[in-house]
């Protein structure tokens, strides 16, 4: 059952305004004073069109955690911040590093019907660290996977780390490496700087994430295998990036919304909602992230979406969860961070949240310029929406642990089509 | 002052020195047959201490029961907490009981923080992980000024006075407290430690950062020794206690290169033969027995000030 759609007046991402003809799953034509007969009209005069999200690094918690979110809890929490994939981490109860639990999240994912679910594969069984899981049966399942991470968690051992970089090319896989080296990082609660020392908390030194990833750099050029870096969080992670990727080395790094806008004195209470892995840093990092996604050497923003249930939170710091929301805020976020900042223009937000996440994940149908033929997976924005104060309690996420609750950030996402079907319209979900 | 006594950053020159002044007026109930004040009389103190603790606690117990009021111990173990009760709950629980004020000590820092956001009575931090212990830089800080500082002390703070401690910074709670209360009260401090052991960000601190005990020691009026846990050793702080106290340990020798009228102190509990050697506990110079007397003055006249007041009777 296809709906037909003509949006009319929607500023091509960014550019000039024009209608986009939906139909049957496809966009069928761009550009001035389209008509369709039988389509339904949408005005979309003064709203931005991108093209539908892709987010690389969420987590739905289903199967195991269904306390915090499930994956069609999460996956409405998606489509209304703008997204039409997103990639599922693996480290569920149990952890997805069979087929059998990569296919179930896949066809949970179907059934919701919000977005196209992209389950992540463990790269260890268990997540251990000590064992490659079988990484092959995982790519050749119905899920189709083709990203793996051990995220939440590090492969540290260099030597699994090196066999997992060969092992993937054989199916043009990607390893997405959470960079922690867990030595230098046992007990660490916040980024080691003058925040943590002056409330004694326990440093998570910037040269924990700087090594690990100068190390498998090196290792992804020597058996030339693509590597991916999540969250990036240091100035230093940056420069080694920018030094890779000038040697011709296939690395590829995504930074988080809250690593765009918040830093680590923000811990000064002890609020837990800003506990989070990798911590949050200082100014200058956040400034040389800023730089870094605006000239590419990050190569996209990735939510990290972790929902945690309120107790999960509500403790003294030690013993609350790591983690923040993001989907339905990462757009606006991003918009105030580097848009409003004049660091990068609506064409560079649908490189950076559709385009390159589509393509690192090696997702069909998706991050495809707004043109006929292309899949119609579409994301229509208001950037001139007024500034609104975050409000957790009315997200579609089951967990409230947002660091953006009370502040204001600008623009909301207007509609979201996945395969040509709306799945939000006017700012709400369809179904 | 504050509604809370939470980190020692909380308190005004003026406030540090009110509990200064209020601690010696208090000091003379402690030597009376009757030790006994009425003046917080039907006020309820919990001691909800989630750390082992006999000294502190008995402390604040002492302190709370000569001012008359209500003392309730709540510990640990052995408590709903042992079954996995949150510290929400545990909050909620007091409140309900009805505490007037809250004396927390918690393995966590920030945990007291967190406590002041679930009830409606006073937090007062007896020790949050590795983040403050201001009762302790207050009963320091009243101790230096009782030895040093000359007669008629009243008002005074602790200006010029040279304050140098010793020991494991970065895991020290009685060390931040102490250099931000010591600061604040005019004196000159200075931190001596190891590398390993010393705070990130140190220079931002209000305070000197030195790593040569022997270089510090001759222009001192205090050397404050802390104790050195043993199990920082496995985890690569210092290669052995016995090289850690020939570096940084006061024994003799180096109590002999003190300035003849400086003072040893003490937090307690120590560790004898490691960082300090028992003769210098145990000499005229040693002020730990008297710190432990003055906690529990100090402890009155923190409880006195923030639940007394002048609404309530006067003694």
């Amino acid at each position: 059952m296809s709906e037909q759609w003509l949006i009319k007046g929607a500023s091509i991402t960014g550019g000039e305004a024009a209608d986009i003809h939906i139909n049957d799953g496809i966009i069928a034509a761009v550009g001035p004073g389209l008509t369709a007969v039988g389509a339904t009209v949408l005005d979309a005069g003064g709203l931005v069109a991108l093209p539908g999200l892709v987010d690389l690094h969420t987590h739905l918690r289903e199967p195991g955690r269904e306390d915090a979110e499930t994956v069609e809890t999460g996956t409405r929490a998606a489509a209304l911040g703008g997204y039409t994939a997103v990639h599922a981490m693996a480290n569920t109860e149990p952890v997805a590093d069979t087929a059998g639990v990569v296919e179930q999240v896949w066809r949970l994912g179907q059934q919701a019907g919000y977005v196209d679910v992209r389950p992540v594969g463990a790269v260890t069984v268990g997540l251990a660290g000590k064992q490659l899981a079988e990484l092959g049966a995982m790519a050749d399942s119905a899920a189709r996977v083709r990203v793996f991470s051990d995220d939440g968690f590090c492969v540290a051992d260099p030597l699994l780390m090196r066999r997992a970089l060969e092992y993937v090319k054989a199916f043009d896989g990607v390893i997405a490496q959470h960079a922690q080296e867990p030595r230098l990082t046992e007990g660490a609660q916040l980024n080691e700087g003058e925040v943590a020392s002056r409330l004694g908390l326990a440093g998570w030194p910037a040269a924990a994430e700087e090594a690990i990833i100068a190390r498998d750099c090196l290792l992804a050029a020597h058996v030339d295998a693509a590597l991916h870096v999540c969250h990036v969080s240091t100035a230093g992670s940056v420069e080694i990036i920018r030094w890779a990727k000038s040697k011709g080395w296939r690395v590829t790094a995504e930074v988080t919304p809250h690593h765009l806008l918040l830093t680590d004195d923000l811990a000064a209470d002890y609020d837990t909602v800003f506990k989070v892995n990798p911590p949050l840093r200082t100014q200058a990092d956040v400034d040389a992230l800023r730089a870094a996604l605006a000239d590419g050497t990050i190569d996209c923003v990735a939510t990290d979406h972790a929902p945690h249930p309120v107790e999960a939170k509500e403790a003294e710091w030690a013993a609350a969860a790591n983690g923040m929301t993001g989907l339905e805020t990462a757009l606006r976020v991003v918009q105030l961070a580097m848009v409003e900042g004049g660091l990068l223009d609506w064409a560079g937000v649908a490189d950076r949240m559709s385009v390159r996440p589509a393509a690192i994940g090696r997702v069909p149908g998706h991050g495809q310029p707004i043109a006929p033929g292309a899949p119609a997976n579409l994301t229509l924005y208001d950037a001139a929406a007024p500034a609104a104060a975050v409000d957790p309690r009315t997200h579609a996420s089951k967990s409230r642990n947002n660091p953006f609750a009370g502040r204001a950030l600008p623009g909301a996402v207007a509609a979201v089509f996945l395969r040509g079907t709306a799945t939000v319209l006017d700012g709400k979900v369809t179904r | 002052m504050n509604k809370h006594l939470i980190s020692a950053g909380d308190l005004s020159r003026e406030d540090a020195v009110l509990i200064l002044d209020t601690a010696a007026e208090l000091a003379s109930v402690a030597g009376r047959p009757i030790k006994k004040l009425p003046t917080l009389r039907g006020r309820t103190v919990v001691n909800l201490f989630y750390e082992d603790s006999t000294r502190t606690r008995a402390s604040f117990e002492a302190a709370a029961k000569r001012l008359s009021a209500d003392v309730i111990n709540f510990s640990a173990k052995g408590s709903s907490v042992a079954k996995g009760e949150s510290l929400k709950d545990t909050a909620l629980t007091l409140e309900a009981m009805g505490s007037d004020a809250i004396v927390v000590r918690h393995p966590a820092s920030g945990a007291p923080r967190r406590l002041a956001d679930w009830t409606s009575g006073r937090v007062i931090n007896a020790g949050d992980g590795t983040h403050e212990h201001p009762t302790q830089a207050l009963l320091d800080a009243f101790t230096i000024r009782q030895r040093l500082v000359g007669p008629d002390q009243r008002g005074k703070g602790l200006d010029g006075v040279r304050v140098t401690i010793v020991g494991d910074i970065l895991h020290s709670r009685v060390a931040r407290s102490n250099v931000l209360l010591l600061d604040t009260l005019g004196a000159e401090v200075t931190v001596v430690a190891p590398p390993t052991l010393m705070p990130w960000a140190i220079e931002t601190w209000p305070c000197k950062a030195s790593y040569d005990f022997d270089a510090e020691l001759r222009k001192t009026d205090v050397a404050m020794m802390l104790r050195v846990q043993q199990e920082r050793m496995s985890a690569a702080f210092f290669p052995t206690v016995r090289e850690y106290r020939r570096r940084y340990g006061l024994d003799t020798g180096r109590m002999a290169l003190l300035p003849e009228h400086a003072i040893v102190m003490h937090p307690g509990p120590m560790n004898r033969g490691v960082e300090i050697a028992a003769e210098v506990a145990d000499s005229p110079r040693s002020t730990i027995v008297a710190q432990v007397a003055n906690g529990v003055t100090v402890r009155m006249a923190v409880l006195y000030l923030m639940l007394g007041g002048a609404a309530e009777g006067a003694a």
